[in-house]
């Protein structure tokens, strides 16, 4: 006897051979064509959760204003009787009373500054909005900085993300060892903020007798030298100027051979700098990274050009990744951990094969179960369980989705569940058989009178799967996923592939008047 | 085969008042244990870290907690086996903000001397993302009942949702009275497992309805509970068969998951079990609690089709130009 096609298997048909197409590369991990991408907690790697400590890069921004007011007023010989800053502004005080108005237009060039002039002090502050501006401008400036660090890092795509209003999500897949995550932490975390800074020479000597306070009067600030975290360094607290005129930073070597960083500043940078070498023979200069100085050697001569080194007691990796974190620029305010989630390679692959074997078992206990109850009509809902299978794995691979550890439990559970409608629809054929009805009445109704439940049933599934998609956060999103999909393949499939089967066997069902067989029943 | 075969009504209804005195105990015992013992929040909703150590050879804890209470940050730190008796999870409410040197790294140089050992797992979630996965979380599941009882509403009648929906409370109650029970840790998992729940309980509760609303168009004259008791005997074997279907599933992943899918595996697993009792012995019963008249029903229906004719006859009417 010939089976009839009908549009129904030809459908279901065309689909099986597109899934399978599609779900080949991951399945078989061939090199081309789109794959399922494996979440942090399966392959192992770093998420992380940060914030910005936006408040420091209010603080980070008048300091460098106060920089620059005092070089302005040195260029045009403006003489300075005292200069205080905190986190809330600058307060001037001029000698001579006619400079106010000059240093007055050079504070109103300042985008958001709100000047206040009285006899010969003038005081500068940011309005609030600037306040707003700086911070946003921060994080962004985080997300941005992070993300240039990492891309020169040399991991495979590194996801760096703005989640909400103020925190940065970082994502970096494939991390083997503790020590390559230490290095990508400190990377990420690094303030890379470059100071050139003049060092006290007067109050110099009595660096070790002074306290911090003491040297805050003197507008000093002590800090701690580099390699040797005893020897303190008396240096003045405005810098003469910062990375942000850096335009390049590299790792070279010494005559030793020793690694350093070299690094180039800009014009204005170059110029500052040269103004400040020449005026200054004889003095120390320091170089200032992160608030601890590497060097402090004497200026023996003008130095132009506007390059200069950095160099410390540091090995090459760490010289290479130092060189990167100046190269991205240096972050406006330091950041910190919210949440992290690190997860060893080991422990993923645990994981993938504890999920796998679940997957397998529950598998094969389902498929012998739906063959011994319901004999050929189970072998039908098997085709369509396997069908299920490979629709989850080819449509995650197309978008792109994330397998996670929760994702493959979502697929186990789909397992269990997805022969649900195909139960509905022969327990329906079963009851219509007991009533009498011929084979083909009985097939035709049994799909028609199951449609509304299998409807209702799937879809109320999928608004809880839906809502945890919203509200859920990194692997149990990808539950969410795989178990939507998996609702809406076995609606297919039962709707679609199984119904067609049916139909395409009919006649032949018919003629074997074995229901036994065909349906697991008697009669 | 056929575990059931249509041959006899069951009297479900009759039954209902010795399920509904199960089932009352049951939720008020849960509710009990939620208040006097709580839940135990792991660190995804209460904040806190997690660092997951294996050894090479057995863990040695005794020794692990001589050398964690050198330090303060480990105050309170708890020590349990994993999985294995090579692998242990230190628990501690402590949080650093350090991107560069966290509790992970310093529990790992605290452990040093202790044995051969690999970090496999560090969480660190601050108090801050911690209480705002809890809110989101508790959105969640309100999201996904109103959500839910929207649709079942819309496709059936309120009565059948506020049913469904008292179902749903039960199953959860439960299942989060289980979980309070064996002193689970709730974290991200086990929400992601009670919304499942909350799918999977319901999808049940439908297909019964289903065939009830089917029962009540096609027999005007039979009483409401015997409708009931129609339609459950009637969808017992699906209802069955499913539940075991997935039971198998879930049961194979709570053996052979892994330990830290047990959590989640567990609550479906009472979830399931719950969940199939109370389509049949709950969402039922409520339903004719609330008094459905099935008499009442057919009578709206006839009007309404007495006025679809009446309108038709107008029509027609007006058309052929009688007036």
């Amino acid at each position: 006897m010939r089976m009839k096609l009908n549009y129904r298997i030809t459908l279901f048909a065309l689909a099986i051979i597109f899934v399978i197409f599609f779900s080949a590369p991951s399945l078989f991990q061939l090199q081309d064509g789109k794959k399922v991408t494996l979440g942090l907690d399966l392959q192992g790697g770093l998420h992380m959760l940060l914030g910005v400590k936006t408040e420091e890069a209010v603080k980070s921004r008048i300091k460098s204003i106060a920089a620059s007011v005092k070089h302005f007023s040195e260029r045009k010989d403006i003489l300075i009787d005292k200069l205080n800053f905190d986190e809330n502004g600058i307060t001037l005080t001029l000698l001579d009373k006619d400079d106010v108005k000059t240093i007055q237009s050079f504070f109103h060039e300042i985008q958001g500054a709100v000047v206040v002039a009285v006899d010969e002090s003038v005081s500068l502050s940011l309005s609030d909005e600037e306040i707003l501006k700086t911070q946003q401008q921060a994080i962004s400036q985080a997300i941005e900085t992070i993300r240039n660090r990492l891309d020169q890092f040399g991991l495979t795509e590194p996801i760096v993300a703005r989640q909400g209003e103020e925190k940065i999500l970082v994502q970096l897949a494939g991390i083997k060892t503790i020590e390559e995550e230490q290095r990508a932490r400190e990377l990420i975390s690094r303030a890379a903020k470059l100071e050139l800074m003049a060092v006290d020479e007067d109050r110099a000597a009595r660096v070790y007798s002074m306290t911090q306070s003491e040297a805050a009067s003197y507008g000093d600030v002590i800090l701690e030298d580099a390699t040797n975290p005893q020897v303190k360094h008396l240096v003045r607290e405005i810098p003469i100027l910062d990375g942000s005129m850096l335009t390049d930073a590299h790792v070279g070597f010494d005559e030793n051979n020793r690694p350093l960083i070299s690094f180039s500043l800009n014009a204005e940078g170059a110029e500052i700098f040269g103004d400040f070498t020449g005026k200054s023979v004889g003095k120390h200069l320091a170089v200032v990274l992160d608030s601890k100085v590497y060097s402090a050697p004497v200026i023996n001569e003008r130095i132009g050009g506007g390059s200069g080194q950095i160099s410390g007691n540091y090995t090459v990796m760490e010289a290479k990744d130092l060189a990167i974190a100046l190269r991205s620029g240096s972050l406006l305010a330091p950041i910190y951990l919210m949440e992290k989630r690190s997860v060893g390679p080991s422990l993923g692959a645990d994981s993938i094969k504890a999920s796998l074997i679940a997957l397998v078992g529950g598998f094969i206990l389902v498929i012998v179960f739906m063959v011994v109850y319901y004999r050929m009509a189970g072998i039908i809902a098997n085709i369509a369980l396997i069908a299920n299978l490979f629709i989850i794995l080819a449509v995650m691979s197309l978008f792109g989705a994330t397998l996670t550890l929760p994702g493959m439990a979502g697929i186990v559970l789909t397992v269990g569940m997805a022969v649900d409608a195909n139960v509905i629809i022969s327990e329906r054929i079963r009851e219509l058989i007991h009533e009498g009805k011929s084979i083909h009445k009985a097939i035709e109704d049994g799909y028609a009178n199951a449609m509304s439940a299998i409807l209702d049933a799937n879809i109320t599934t999928l608004i809880a799967a839906v809502v945890l998609y919203a509200y859920g956060t990194g692997a149990i999103k990808g539950f969410a996923i795989t178990i939507s999909i998996g609702i809406l393949a076995s609606m297919l499939t039962a709707i679609l592939g199984t119904h067609g089967i049916y139909e395409m066997l009919e006649k032949r069902i018919q003629k074997s008047k074995n229901n036994l067989l065909w349906f697991g029943i008697k009669g | 085969m056929e575990f059931f075969k249509f041959s006899k009504t069951f009297d479900f209804m009759g039954k209902s008042k010795v399920a509904m005195i199960i089932s009352i105990v049951l939720v008020l015992g849960s509710f009990a244990l939620l208040a006097t013992k709580g839940l135990n929040y792991g660190v995804d909703f209460a904040g806190g870290t997690i660092v997951q150590v294996k050894y090479n050879t057995a863990a040695p804890i005794d020794e692990m907690r001589e050398k964690l209470k050198s330090n303060a940050i480990f105050e309170g730190a708890s020590i349990t086996e994993f999985g294995s008796e090579e692998e242990v999870v230190i628990r501690m409410r402590t949080t650093t903000g350090d991107v560069v040197v966290d509790v992970g790294d310093v529990t790992r140089e605290t452990l040093v001397g202790t044995g051969e050992f690999e970090i496999r797992r560090v969480d660190i979630v601050g108090t801050k993302v911690g209480s705002e996965l809890k809110e989101k979380g508790i959105m969640s599941l309100v999201l996904a009942v109103m959500g839910i009882l929207i649709y079942v509403a819309f496709r059936f009648e309120w009565r059948f949702a506020v049913a469904s929906i008292v179902a749903l409370v039960h199953d959860v109650s439960i299942a989060l009275g289980a979980i309070a029970l064996v002193g689970l840790e709730v974290n991200l998992d086990v929400l992601a497992a009670l919304l499942t729940i909350l799918g999977y309980s319901l999808n049940d509760t439908i297909i019964v309805f289903d065939r009830i609303r089917e029962g009540i168009v096609k027999g005007r004259d039979i009483e409401f509970a015997e409708i009931i008791d129609d339609s459950i005997t009637r969808t017992l074997a699906r209802t069955t068969l499913t539940s075991l279907t997935t039971l198998f599933v879930v049961f194979t992943l709570f053996m052979f998951g892994g330990e830290i899918i047990h959590a989640f595996a567990f609550t479906l697993l009472v979830g399931i079990i719950v969940g199939t009792y109370s389509s049949i012995f709950v969402a039922s019963p409520t339903l004719l609690v609330f008094g459905f008249d099935v008499k009442k029903y057919h009578v709206k229906l006839a009007e309404k089709a007495k006025r679809e004719a009446e309108k038709e006859r107008i029509r027609s009417q007006f058309e052929s130009g009688v007036m």
